[in-house]
């Protein structure tokens, strides 16, 4: 792999940019792998490049149905954040946290990660007494937070309308200074360079159609162009989960929903930071081109459609306008929709299923992006030896059985 | 923007005036008391989640205030049709014939219906 550095964006220059190498191959697929990872988002290509970079197995296939990080990669919002409350999932985000912070170094891509700080909002007594809970425990697991009131909000983000005459007045905030944005294509970008520099296949516009079975044990995946072997497959589809269960013979509890969002035309530098609201429904931040990034809830509907409703389009900019009124007739360029995976306890399902050796890794729902570097790290320990690993198990199926969910719905000072 | 016809008011509204709330179908169990951990994870938790035709409940929120269900293309979002909670549908894929009733209960909304 071509190493990149300030050195070698000088010398390129110098030969116009005409001699850098392609980011990663285009292989044939071979009959057999280790392992097979179904889906070439951020969640599968990390999964990838931990295999063959923490346990030595490169004998690894992406196979992706498009192109490399396009879905729900390449469809999010970009925040990155581990202010959750609950401790197993608080464990696995921060996981990826202490990842994300030294991620471009360690795969020499520029993931632009920014930890500018991420605030979650207080409209009232019963918010401020849930985010007081909230930062309390994520102190307790060792995860930075403070709290504000609504004074050191409006000093810290004057743009926003802190007045006592809203519907919804400011009330304070929880504030996560590690949290920020990461550039959500550079990360498939670099995990898929870094991966196919160790040896790791990735197969792209190769849809998988079906999973071969041996005595009710799991070989391969069926594919547009043939079959390809793997000892153990690895499912990381989001929303395409349900229907890849139901391929495999079998269902999960997730529910697929079109999540939208959109950005709004560059302006000048004006929020510095990512500021959520759960009570008005909004979530907000800015690119480095001063694009307004902005997202908020899921359609109620099941869907796969990749685009969403216009009564959302307007729910979330009903609460972006309370918030910031400045921002009102700021006109919107781009809206698009990607397909979330939602499990009912608003928690993901790292599992293994009722097929032996295929290892399912899905319903991260409206907030996988955070965790693509921690998903990637569990999955790939968990697929290398064939048990769960420790972060990974209290993410298992089998919880919608034994009752232990993890209940992060509302508790996680997110708009689900 | 969906047009949905609600088979209680007999017309086309808005999607603003309806909440989607899930699969159809879904069978109670007739004995709580008597189910498996895993049949009683499977009726709440578990769902269909096709890619293709999917009954779901629809409530008509902002209207009449009723139930009913709707036969929906998850891909294409078009609507088959609607129809009222015991009926059947007449639209009906492959992919569906999972969420018929199995022999341990009873389907809630077709039992209601007859009484």
């Amino acid at each position: 792999m071509q190493h990149y550095s300030g050195f070698g964006l000088f010398k390129h220059a110098l030969s116009h940019n005409e001699n850098w190498q392609r980011m990663w191959r285009n292989p044939t697929p071979k009959p057999v792998y280790d392992v097979v990872i179904v889906g070439g988002g951020g969640h599968g290509l990390a999964t990838a490049y931990y295999l063959a970079k923490v346990h030595g197995i490169t004998n690894v296939a992406v196979v992706e149905k498009g192109w490399l990080g396009g879905g729900n990669t390449a469809r999010n919002t970009t925040i990155v954040r581990s202010n959750y409350l609950w401790d197993e999932s608080a464990q696995i985000y921060e996981h990826a946290m202490k990842l994300w912070e030294g991620l471009s170094q360690d795969i020499n891509y520029n993931v632009m990660y920014s930890p500018r700080g991420v605030f979650n909002l207080g409209h009232s007594l019963q918010d401020m007494r849930d985010i007081e809970r909230r930062v309390s425990a994520n102190r307790l697991n060792g995860i930075d937070g403070e709290v504000l009131n609504a004074k050191e909000v409006e000093s810290m983000i004057p743009y926003m309308d802190c007045s006592k005459n809203t519907r919804y007045p400011v009330m304070g905030a929880s504030l996560q200074r590690r949290g920020g944005v990461a550039r959500h294509d550079a990360v498939a970008w670099g995990y898929a360079r870094a991966a196919d520099a160790l040896g790791v296949d990735l197969i792209q516009q190769t849809e998988v159609t079906g999973f071969r079975k041996e005595n009710g044990v799991v070989i391969g995946v069926e594919t547009n162009r043939g079959f390809i072997g793997g000892k153990r497959v690895g499912v990381v589809t989001a929303g395409n989960s349900g229907h890849m269960a139901m391929l495999a013979g079998f269902r999960l509890p997730l529910e697929s929903h079109p999540l939208q969002a959109l950005v709004s035309e560059p302006i000048k530098p004006i929020i510095d930071s990512v500021i959520m609201s759960n009570a008005v429904h909004g979530y907000i931040s800015q690119s480095d081109k001063g694009d307004l990034v902005i997202g908020a809830g899921i359609d109620g509907y099941n869907g796969y459609g990749q685009r969403g409703s216009y009564p959302t389009i307007e729910h979330t900019l009903q609460a972006i306008v309370e918030l910031f009124p400045v921002l009102s007739r700021v006109r919107m360029n781009r809206q698009w929709g990607g397909i979330v995976d939602t499990s009912p306890d608003a928690c993901p399902i790292i599992s293994k299923t009722p097929v032996p050796n295929l290892f399912f890794n899905c319903g991260w729902g409206t907030g996988g992006f955070k965790a693509t570097p921690g998903s990637g790290h569990v999955f790939a320990a968990s697929l290398a030896s064939g048990e769960m690993h420790a972060l990974a198990k209290p993410f298992s199926m089998d919880r919608f059985y034994t009752g232990a969910l993890i209940d992060e719905h509302g508790a996680a000072g997110v708009a689900h | 923007m969906l047009n949905i016809f609600c088979p209680h008011c007999g017309e086309s509204r808005s999607e603003e005036e309806f909440h989607a709330a899930g699969q159809a179908h879904i069978p109670r169990p007739l004995d709580p008391n008597a189910c498996t951990d895993q049949e009683w994870g499977d009726y709440l938790f578990f769902r269909d989640n096709p890619r293709g035709l999917h009954h779901e409940l629809w409530i008509h929120a902002a209207g009449c205030r009723q139930y009913f269900n709707a036969t929906r293309h998850t891909v294409s979002y078009q609507i088959h049709e609607t129809y009222k909670i015991g009926e059947r549908p007449s639209v009906t894929a492959k992919a569906s014939i999972k969420s018929e009733p199995k022999p341990l209960a009873v389907d809630h909304q077709v039992a209601g219906a007859k009484a």
